[in-house]
């Protein structure tokens, strides 16, 4: 499939309609998520927040189609689903540049299409240099570089991420932050970045969406007006960072509460 | 028994030269005991040789045809035996490792047979296939195969979640996953799993041939019951030599197999 053209851009890549997950059943089970109901525009950066245990994952894994919701409803619009996860979750023993292809293998890209690809989306990420070095060989921020090469070779139109640089330290995540958003921008994508880190979510998103401890409900929304190309460390993304925490703080003891 | 997995580390030049070191230190030591044993005459020479008499028993050994027609023959059993166990371990484990029902019934079965000695095994298999070759590749298959079937039962169980999750979410199902991902990524088990089949069955053949003797056909087995029906020790040791080299031979190119991979996936901790 093509990738969707830019005057496409108010179409609606994700929509959830009244989403909720259990898991397990009976008296074990647990409600994980309760009533979601998004949409994320074409083109769009949603960062989703919230304490550990507010189902985001969970949220994640339905929107990427590895999940069924107990009730209510997942629409992706056809568009092609990448997944990213906290570890980078390369296969050991291929090469960077074979762990890459891989992805264009699963598409049935033909091997001569398969190198050039392989190139640029090395390129991309910055890590041309590299495409033969087999993961144990590069840094944290590297492997999660590949990963984010292998989720583009996908030819997703979404991109969904989940935590990708929470085990990173914070000057590599700076940076992966600044490609991100070039990549983002250059390729069109829709982005749903799972984050506990509420100045990480500001510093990158169109749209912040709190959600409540379990079960994970949307509390509020946040549009981020700060204007790109933006930073961590400003007043600006540090104010609403402060506002965002604070609502989420009173959720947090709300929650506690019973 | 448990399929050694323990990461090792890499052997750089200087501790190959060391290792090598130790190993003619150890080879010394072993013959110098002997020698002084034999020296002791503790035993008649005809009864406990002294490691000079073997080695010339060995070398003229080595200048015969009888020999290297024997290992031939064994070779071609432990090849053939070794080679339907791999091909029988691997999809007996490959069928239980993806259904769990199969499993529950008969992963139980497959490691009871690997505690079974495999010797035990003799009097049946004779009686089913006669004083045949096919008698002793029987037991060879049966010692052997559990330990490959386990290897790739292990070999799949090891694969982390996330990489599955990552490979079904790059679209991999079926044969694609299991090709792409679930077989290499068992690789190192895969590669345990052989060496401890091949530790099997290497045993099991040896006693196959002492036990299952076949008429006209020089084996190593053969030959060694021959040194035992003429009392002849220098040849009897100069073979279990054989044997020992032999075997030590097979284990080294499974463990250079073993480092290899483990080298590519960075399983072995770098020396600094």
């Amino acid at each position: 499939m093509e990738r969707q053209p830019s005057d496409d851009a108010r179409a609606a890549a994700i929509s959830l309609t009244r989403v909720s997950k259990r898991h397990g059943s009976g008296r074990a089970a647990v409600d994980a998520l309760r009533e979601i109901t998004l949409t994320v525009q074409a083109g769009e950066f949603v960062c989703l927040v919230g304490t550990s245990g507010c189902g985001k994952s969970t949220l994640l894994s339905l929107i990427a189609g590895m999940d069924r919701p107990t009730t209510g409803q997942v629409n992706t619009h056809g568009r092609r689903v990448a997944l990213m996860f906290q570890q980078p979750a390369l296969f050991p023993w291929l090469t960077a540049a074979a762990n890459v292809e891989l992805a264009l293998r699963a598409r049935g890209v033909p091997r001569a299409a398969r190198r050039e690809r392989v190139g640029q989306m090395l390129q991309t990420v910055g890590l041309a240099d590299f495409a033969d070095k087999r993961p144990h060989q590069l840094s944290g921020g590297m492997q999660q570089r590949v990963a984010l090469a292998r989720a583009l070779a996908q030819d997703a139109d979404v991109l969904l991420m989940d935590e990708p640089f929470g085990a990173l330290d914070a000057l590599t995540r700076d940076r992966l932050h600044e490609e991100l958003e070039r990549i983002v921008a250059e390729q069109n994508l829709t982005v749903v970045f799972v984050t506990h880190n509420v100045r990480e979510a500001v510093r990158l998103a169109d749209r912040v969406i709190l959600l409540s401890p379990r079960p994970g409900r949307i509390v509020e929304e946040f549009a981020v007006a700060v204007p790109r190309p933006r930073e961590i460390n400003t007043a600006s993304v540090a104010e609403l960072a402060g506002r965002i925490t604070a609502r989420l703080h009173r959720e947090g003891t709300r929650s506690d509460g019973h | 028994m448990v399929t050694d997995t323990a990461p090792r580390r890499v052997v750089r030049a200087p501790a190959v030269v060391a290792s090598v070191g130790s190993t003619a230190l150890a080879i010394v030591a072993v013959l110098g005991i002997w020698q002084l044993v034999y020296l002791s005459g503790w035993k008649p020479s005809f009864v406990l040789p002294g490691p000079g008499e073997v080695a010339e028993n060995l070398w003229q050994q080595l200048h015969e045809a009888l020999l290297w027609a024997a290992i031939w023959t064994t070779m071609g059993r432990a090849v053939i035996g070794f080679g339907l166990a791999l091909l029988i371990g691997t999809v007996v484990g490959a069928v239980i490792s993806r259904n769990i029902v199969l499993r529950r019934a008969f992963g139980p079965v497959i490691t009871g047979l690997q505690t079974m000695p495999a010797i035990a095994w003799f009097p049946f298999a004779i009686i089913f296939f006669g004083l045949h070759t096919s008698a002793i590749l029987f037991v060879i298959v049966i010692g052997a195969a559990p330990a490959v079937a386990i290897g790739v039962i292990a070999g799949a169980d090891h694969i982390p979640p996330l990489q599955l999750r990552a490979a079904k979410n790059l679209g991999l199902r079926g044969f694609g996953l299991y090709r792409h991902v679930i077989l290499p990524g068992s690789l190192p088990m895969f590669v345990g799993g052989l060496r401890q089949g091949w530790a099997f069955a290497w045993r099991s053949l040896m006693a196959g041939e002492l036990v299952v003797l076949i008429s006209d056909t020089a084996s190593i087995g053969v030959l060694l019951e021959n040194a035992q029906n003429l009392s002849d020790m220098p040849s009897a040791i100069a073979i279990m030599i054989v044997i020992l080299l032999i075997g030590i031979v097979i284990d080294a190119v499974f463990n250079a197999a073993d480092q290899h991979i483990r080298r590519r996936w960075g399983l072995l901790e770098e020396q600094k």
